[in-house]
């Protein structure tokens, strides 16, 4: 797994003050805030189909750092991630609807409310580890899956409910340029505040619990409350991901949040880097384009025979599948660590050149 | 008692016997190697539609297909565990489980693809009668794979008690590095745990598809084999196999429970899920598993 404190050769560290800071050098802090200058006015140069992508990183990218936060940071692995996120679309759709909740505050109310539910689920967690919580969460996964599927006062069952557009004083952010806008706040905002939580005192009880739960309670962490609050902000993550997502799409049903949803939330994890924040981003960029860049593959050779050998009419959808599972495959074998973990050899090698090894 | 719960019984006791065996196969991978195959269901998948492809495609006879599907099960088996899982040795068991789950929905979309979505059913093999078992029509299919499931279970219980592949495989289980220090070669041992479960998967998926048809649904025996496996305990073969049956018991009988009185429908599939959660609640290492599961 991987560790925070896996650093490149070359890059030494000799104050506490180093280990804390969240841009270790000027240049990292310049090059995130040149991003988020890029990103900024990405809508002046981009289509609508790229926004779209962007917008798609965001929620899920917000979802997948609360993952990372619950397996990455806290070594507590869950399989049942997607009913979370599909759990704040729902409740933010149905504060907005039922309750006349404005939207804006719907969000965050979600995000709350699914936390609650996490908790819930969460109590297991502090009884079982591993494996055992592996097995408890696939179940949390099926059985809220079936609640949605039921639970009509909620989610309008089968058919699925509509979540209202987003709007501040009669201003619709209903064009995927505005809404862009407010994926790309709540993004750099609970970006910021995970890493930030990371280098409190909660946040290193979490990173103590992945490394020796036994030493970590010798030393006084709480397991209990640490693992069990790790659920929570994992569920609050997700849900406010979910309800950006629902109020995005305008319409939220039940067979958006199948367990193959949960795999690939733990695939943009694993891709991106467990225990990276920057690399959740990464990853979720990754596994939202991996289909998109396998679409535009068919497109380009449509018609040749390979596209007919390979029956890509009706394949392609089985295809992406397989490439979520080869990918999640050939990343665990050949890069374990992730994305993040070849982006620091990348600027490592850069750093020293010409005399890198 | 009606006949409506006693078919219903009798219907657990049929699904909860392959239950069992699919359960103990996950339990011969658990025991041996100490990985969670996420990807069990996908064994008798691939089972399934092998034998389906040799019987309806290459028209071989069923004996004859048959026999190639198990030979392929085991070098598939094999396989899988040097390619994939021997690396990933000695790694967290996040990756381990992260590895088999991505395996599994790699293989159901590549027989999605290849064979369609559609459920296909077997070419008929045995003649289609009905027996009477305490005054119930019982197709001779059930009986047959209820009868398969035993002698598998069977097979089982002779190869680890007197097999020397088996006692080796005992030994592992036990204490690997005892067992490594004796001459019992662990990678032989952890490659042929794959393959006999591969291959009793695959009888369990022809026996399944035989009855019901080849699909993609079959895989579910690879989620119930869950509840099954911590109702019997994780490293238990005699547990698992009482899991399977009491799972697939329970389930019916929920299903019962659910259209005389509850009406919430869908039980039988979510049942046993809520039985999971309240085991691992109250007694982690199930009926007959080993108590070492670390508390907090």
């Amino acid at each position: 797994m991987a560790s925070i404190s896996m650093r490149p050769c070359g890059d030494f560290r000799t104050r506490y003050a180093d280990d804390t800071t969240i841009f270790p050098d000027r240049a990292g802090r310049n090059w995130v805030i040149v991003g988020l200058a890029l990103a900024a006015a990405a809508p002046l140069f981009l289509d609508a189909y790229w926004l779209e992508l962007l917008i798609r990183i965001g929620y899920y990218g917000i979802a997948a750092l609360g993952l990372n936060i619950l397996v990455g940071f806290t070594g507590q692995i869950s399989i049942g991630h997607a009913v979370f996120f599909g759990f704040g679309a729902f409740a933010s759709g149905y504060l907005s609807r039922e309750w006349a909740v404005p939207v804006w505050a719907a969000i965050p109310l979600a995000g709350a409310w699914t936390a609650a539910v996490g908790l819930i689920f969460g109590l297991p967690a502090a009884r079982i580890k591993g494996l055992y919580l592996a097995i408890a969460t696939l179940a949390a996964q099926f059985i809220l899956e079936d609640f949605f599927a039921r639970a009509e006062w909620f989610t309008g069952g089968v058919a699925g409910s509509m979540a209202a557009p987003f709007e501040v004083a009669g201003f619709a952010l209903d064009t995927p340029e505005r809404f862009f806008y407010l994926v790309l706040g709540y993004v750099v905002v609970l970006y910021l505040a995970a890493t930030n939580i990371m280098r409190t005192r909660d946040g290193r009880a979490l990173v103590a619990v992945r490394d020796h739960y036994l030493s970590a309670e010798i030393m006084g962490v709480n397991l209990t409350k640490y693992r069990v609050m790790s659920f929570g902000l994992s569920s609050f993550y997700a849900g406010i991901g979910g309800a950006l997502y629902g109020h995005y799409l305008g319409f939220v049903s039940v067979e958006a949040f199948t367990i193959l949803l949960s795999i690939q939330f733990l695939a943009m994890v694993i891709i991106g880097g467990l225990g990276s924040i920057m690399g959740t981003l990464m990853g979720t960029a990754f596994m939202v384009l991996l289909p998109e860049a396998m679409d535009g593959i068919a497109r380009g050779i449509e018609g040749s025979p390979i596209y007919e050998a390979l029956n890509l009419q009706v394949g392609l959808n089985f295809l992406k599948e397989m490439a979520i599972g080869a990918a999640i495959i050939l990343f665990l074998i050949f890069e374990p660590d992730g994305l993040a973990h070849r982006w620091r050899q990348i600027k490592a090698y850069w750093k020293l050149y010409p005399f890198s090894y | 008692m009606d006949t409506f719960l006693l078919q219903l019984l009798l219907n657990g006791l049929i699904i909860g016997a392959l239950y069992g065996v699919v359960a103990m196969s996950f339990v011969l991978i658990y025991k041996a190697s100490q990985v969670v195959n996420f990807a069990q269901g996908e064994f008798l998948l691939i089972g399934a539609w092998v034998c389906w492809a040799l019987l309806a495609q290459w028209q071989l006879p069923f004996y004859a297909a048959f026999f190639f599907t198990l030979i392929f099960m085991m070098a598939f088996g094999i396989l899988l565990q040097v390619v994939v899982l021997r690396p990933l040795i000695g790694e967290p068991i996040i990756s381990v489980i992260m590895v088999t789950i991505g395996l599994s929905i790699f293989f159901q979309a590549l027989l999605k693809w290849i064979f369609g979505v559609s459920a296909q059913p077997f070419p008929p093999i045995f003649a289609s009668a009905t027996i009477n078992v305490f005054g119930l029509p019982v197709q001779t299919v059930y009986i047959m794979s209820l009868a398969v499931s035993l002698a598998i279970m069977g097979a089982f219980a002779w190869f680890f008690k007197y097999s020397r592949m088996g006692l080796a495989m005992r030994a592992t289980a036990s204490n690997q590095q005892a067992a490594q220090s004796l001459g019992i070669s662990i990678r032989q041992v952890f490659a042929m745990a794959w393959a006999i479960s591969a291959m009793v998967s695959a009888v369990a998926g022809v026996v399944v598809g035989v009855v019901n048809g080849v699909s993609s649904a079959l895989s579910v025996f690879g989620i119930k084999v869950f509840p099954a496996v911590i109702l019997g305990g994780l490293d238990s073969i005699v547990g698992a196999i009482l899991g399977g049956l009491i799972i697939g018991v329970l389930e019916n009988l929920a299903h019962y429970f659910d259209t005389k009185w509850l009406h919430f429908g869908n039980m039988i599939g979510i049942a046993p899920f809520y039985v999971l959660i309240v085991i691992l609640m109250i007694k982690p290492y199930g009926l007959f598993g080993t108590k070492n599961i670390e508390r907090v």
